[in-house]
């Protein structure tokens, strides 16, 4: 999908993803002001912000939700989303969740795969009213993976997940990375979440891309290792915390 | 929805097969009403089978199976049914006023084996009176559901079709019906628009307020997902709106009923609402009595079918309860 919004021309580059200038507003509030990104393809980086820096409007931005934003804006390929709710369709068995909207011949049999793939072979035939909250998410992300998305969108899901799931969670999308090699947006704000598992962390302040670091550490990482503790509190302070304790 | 009454039950109990997340007056089960009190039972007998101190007693269980029950809630009808024997049979009240359950029998036997100058057969009357409320229905039910989708995925069809609809909600449907006669005659035409009409209101009213309620995150999820927008209709829209549709289905049936015993009353040459005026005439009480049963029967079977439906259409709801 190359889409084209007011303005500029689109340019067909290497990049997953390229934004140049992307500026929304509601009413008075600027949510996001000429805002600059490239993603490459295959890259996974994490976006963090406090609540309302626009790291969601930047989403739904990307995901093709919201028609007013301006300035230029290119994804090459598919894009897929996994919400910060599983967002399933209740009425829907998982399997029929996971291939709705699929225009292939074999969604049956892809859909199944990718919910083994996902640990939820059993679950198949379940209703969606019937999972934990990790499997929801897990079906959630296999809805988003059988579509081979050349950009998966993750906004905040492991955020309502407690923390054992968050952290077999975070294995589970590394390994779906490392298999199929999306470019991945991973909207947290969970610094310790984005320094595990992106090669590059971007901060969000006021609308704009105001911190960019590459993490270049192999996983899996040792969150106590002295270069990702120095770069958590570099991002911290991005962040507007101080480490002395003040807020 | 008011008036939920989601059941709780314990982790090692069975699915209650009646515990859905619905107004409790649609949580009764399709058979007997007295099968949901059955089902507690046995939902708690289980809940109490591991005696743990944590367990979390619902009700004890009763003594008495299943079908004590029932016979117990036969008990109250047949006596109803013995006295009126009793009363009429004595001669207490004129058997021409309230024939004995018996006369009214054979009365319905004969309806159904004679074909009688006056009445015709029962069978026939009620083929046409039928045939008038599915009419009617069919149309009323197709206009409203279109009229709900239109008002309930566009603003043009909301600003345009809702108004209307809430101004003919106002209107007494039955008052309608003199007018009809002059604009319509006497034939169908008048009893079937009547039908249609107090069809037509109450299942708008439900399909339009339950396609307003969709999630509208499932919305945002259709569009993600690139679903056209028949899809987007068939597998969210009305999935979603089905509780709702279905309510309105219920009370539309209710109505179309109604308004078929009425419209059949005034001007007809056929149908049980015409077996009903012509033993109004010859002081039959016995054959408006059999026709009147027969109006209960039909009611029932469509309560019956629409409750089918609700189990097959809505089977998510209840795996949620169950869980």
């Amino acid at each position: 999908m190359a889409s084209q919004l007011r303005g500029s021309v689109t340019v067909r580059s290497s990049s997953a993803v390229r934004v140049r200038g992307l500026s929304r507003s509601f009413g008075q509030n600027q949510i996001l002001s000429d805002l600059d990104l490239d993603i490459s393809p295959g890259e996974f980086v994490a976006l963090i912000g406090r609540s309302g820096s626009g790291k969601s409007t930047l989403l739904r931005a990307l995901a093709g939700l919201d028609r007013d934003v301006t300035g230029e804006l290119a994804v090459d390929g598919a894009v897929a989303i996994a919400f910060q709710e599983p967002r399933l369709v209740p009425w829907k068995r998982v399997s029929d969740n996971v291939r709705l909207g699929l225009r292939i011949s074999d969604a049956q049999a892809r859909a199944a795969e990718a919910l083994t793939e996902l640990g939820l072979t059993d679950r198949a035939q379940a209703w969606p009213l019937t999972l934990s909250g990790g499997e929801a998410q897990r079906a959630s992300l296999a809805r988003a993976l059988v579509r081979e998305p050349s950009l998966l969108l993750l906004d905040e899901p492991f955020s309502a997940l407690d923390a054992l799931t968050r952290i077999a969670m975070h294995r589970l999308v590394l390994s779906l990375w490392e298999n199929h090699r999306p470019a991945v947006l991973l909207v947290t704000h969970d610094v310790d979440e984005a320094l595990s598992l992106a090669d590059r962390v971007l901060v969000l302040t006021s609308g704009r891309i105001s911190y960019s670091c590459q993490v270049s550490a192999g996983r899996p990482r040792d969150r106590n290792r002295p270069d990702l503790s120095a770069l958590r509190t570099r991002l911290l302070t991005e962040l507007g915390v101080d480490m002395e304790g003040k807020i | 929805m008011p008036g939920n009454r989601p059941v709780l039950v314990g982790e090692d109990a069975a699915p209650p097969a009646a515990a859905r997340l619905m107004p409790v007056a649609d949580a009764a089960p399709a058979l007997a009403p007295g099968q949901a009190h059955h089902l507690t039972a046995r939902v708690a007998a289980r809940a109490e089978s591991p005696a743990s101190p944590g367990t979390v007693r619902l009700r004890p269980a009763r003594s008495g199976n299943r079908r004590g029950k029932a016979l117990l809630r036969l008990i109250s009808p047949v006596a109803v049914l013995g006295l009126w024997q009793l009363v009429s049979g004595l001669g207490l009240v004129s058997s021409q006023r309230l024939p004995p359950p018996t006369q009214v029998w054979s009365t319905a036997v004969s309806l159904v084996t004679t074909a009688s100058p006056a009445y015709g057969t029962l069978q026939g009357a009620l083929l046409v009176s039928l045939e008038r409320a599915a009419t009617g229905f069919a149309v009323g039910a197709t206009v409203a559901m279109v009229l709900a989708i239109a008002a309930g995925l566009s603003s043009i069809g909301e600003n345009t079709v809702d108004p209307l609809l809430q101004m003919v909600r106002t209107l007494p449907l039955f008052g309608l019906i003199p007018l009809f006669i002059v604009w319509f005659g006497i034939g169908e035409g008048p009893k079937i628009i009547l039908i249609a009409i107090g069809t037509a209101v109450p299942l708008y009213l439900n399909a339009y307020a339950g396609i307003r309620n969709v999630d509208p995150k499932l919305g945002e999820l259709a569009r993600v997902l690139h679903l056209s927008r028949r899809e987007l209709l068939t597998q969210i829209v009305l999935p979603g709106a089905m509780p709702q549709i279905l309510v309105g289905l219920r009370q539309s049936l209710g109505v179309a009923w109604l308004a078929l015993v009425v419209a059949e009353q005034v001007n007809t040459g056929a149908g049980l609402g015409f077996m009903i005026s012509q033993a109004t005439q010859f002081l039959r009480s016995d054959v408006i009595i059999v026709a009147l049963l027969v109006y209960c029967v039909l009611g029932l079977l469509t309560d019956g079918l629409v409750r089918v439906l609700e189990r097959r259409a809505l089977s998510w709801r209840r795996s949620f309860v169950a869980a």
